[in-house]
């Protein structure tokens, strides 16, 4: 099966209001491409879920920058003052997750699991409105699952079935992400022949994967 | 001496030899700087990687190589790179010695507030609800005030990062211990007195009969700044 397309195809099948997990720190790890083809292709009123928004017009900060985002699930914007202006300014609704609980709910998600019990953000205003759990004398709180319509996720390299593999800090949320959306749509900075990724180097399986953005510019044609 | 210079010396001497470390953003990562000589620790960083270290060397810098800021940094023999549920699983699982983290407020029962300002910053909790909970240590390295006002106070005014007592308090005037009776005065810097400190304190200090001066370990202060290596 043929899982690559062009950047502009795979944006296209994304429509306006879909929810997106968008992988990456600080836009290390991110799928640039595709986070640029949707400020082109016009795409608004997107739902995302990722760790941050980037710097100003970097990663999700051009999504950001372009007001395209609805709500936003993510731990932190410290590093984008326009992101945190349009969330003050009752522009953007965003819910912000401590990073480990974040990574968690979307494990639990792809995981098939009701949710994951955190001793994270007890007794803070993270706690607020959600269910707190008795184990065996210890509190815990109860954070529940996240799914999204799409993934989009890098790697750093991807064979024809879609195995991947990263590199070094660019793996972060790509992993678990891959297995919390209905479609998931990798960007790899390499394409190899099947067989070149040793098994015990794939970190997300081919299963996982449903299509691939080919390279844009090769070898300069 | 500069304050952030003083502060992270001062943190530097709390490292000990094979601790996992994690650095929050801004003054903490001057810390390894100052690391007493014959230490060797393990940096951990929760973008994904235990074993950080410096850049090498200018244009070595690797895209795919940060730290959680997005700062390039270069990597020890024997580090891994890690995913974010990995990272994070260490974090909260107690697996982490110390954190080093920055702080806007911390109050008498040692609560500390350093991720958001309402109405007027907010810069979201990141790592550091899931750090402040899980780590063996909490180390807040922070300056004493701000514009002249306390952040060392009775009860926090910030939203909480977490419920759990830190370990120890870091500043340029002072290093504080919370324990369970309340603050206690551990130690003041060179040429202030006891004084001067609590009246920069909103918090009510344990002040014993003798408070020695800020102690920087035998060659911290001697050394030239070392790279993390």
């Amino acid at each position: 099966m043929n899982k690559f397309l062009s950047c502009t195809e795979a944006v296209e099948m994304i429509p306006d209001g879909a929810s997106i997990m968008i992988g990456g720190f600080m836009g290390v790890g991110s799928p640039h491409r595709m986070i640029a083809e949707m400020v082109r292709q016009g795409r608004k009123d997107l739902t995302i879920i990722a760790n941050d928004t980037g710097t100003p017009g970097f990663g999700i900060g051009q999504l950001v920058a372009a007001k395209r985002i609805r709500k936003l699930i993510a731990s932190h914007i410290g590093l984008n003052p326009e992101t945190q202006r349009q969330v003050i300014a009752g522009e953007m609704d965003a819910e912000l997750c401590p990073q480990g609980t974040l990574a968690e709910r979307i494990r639990a998600g792809g995981f098939g699991l009701g949710g994951v019990l955190t001793p994270t953000g007890l007794g803070t205003v993270v706690a607020e409105g959600k269910q707190v759990i008795d184990i065996d004398g210890k509190k815990f709180l109860l954070e529940k699952p996240l799914t999204a319509d799409f993934a989009l996720i890098a790697a750093h390299r991807s064979d024809y079935r879609g195995n991947l593999e990263y590199s070094l800090t660019a793996r972060n949320f790509n992993v678990v992400m891959a297995t919390a959306c209905r479609t998931v749509i990798a960007e790899p900075e390499h394409i190899v022949p099947t067989g070149v990724i040793p098994p015990d180097a794939v970190a997300t399986p081919f299963i996982c994967v449903h299509h691939i953005v080919g390279r844009a510019v090769i070898n300069g044609r | 001496m500069d304050d952030k210079v003083l502060i992270a010396r001062r943190v530097a001497c709390e490292l000990k030899d094979g601790n996992l470390v994690n650095l929050g953003i801004g003054l903490p990562t001057m810390v390894p700087r100052y690391l007493p000589p014959g230490i060797e620790v393990y940096f951990q960083s929760e973008n994904g990687i235990i074993g950080m270290a410096a850049v090498p060397g200018a244009g070595m810098e690797e895209p795919s190589l940060t730290d959680a800021g997005g700062g390039f940094v270069g990597a020890i023999p024997g580090a891994a790179s890690i995913d974010s549920c990995l990272s994070f699983g260490l974090i909260r699982g107690g697996h982490l010695d110390l954190t080093i983290l920055g702080g806007l407020e911390v109050d008498e029962q040692g609560c500390l507030a350093n991720w958001m300002v309402p109405g007027k910053m907010l810069p979201g909790m990141g790592g550091a609800m899931d750090l402040v909970t899980g780590a063996k240590r909490v180390i807040v390295a922070m300056s004493h005030t701000a514009k002249g006002k306390p952040k060392i106070l009775r009860r926090c005014t910030l939203p909480l990062t977490s419920v759990r007592r830190v370990n120890l308090i870091v500043t340029e005037m002072a290093v504080i211990e919370p324990t369970e009776k309340g603050l206690l005065l551990r130690e003041i810097a060179p040429g202030l007195s006891i004084e001067s400190v609590v009246a920069a304190t909103e918090a009510t200090l344990i002040v014993s009969s003798h408070v020695p001066e800020m102690a920087f370990g035998p060659d911290a202060m001697l050394t030239e700044p070392q790279r993390q290596s």
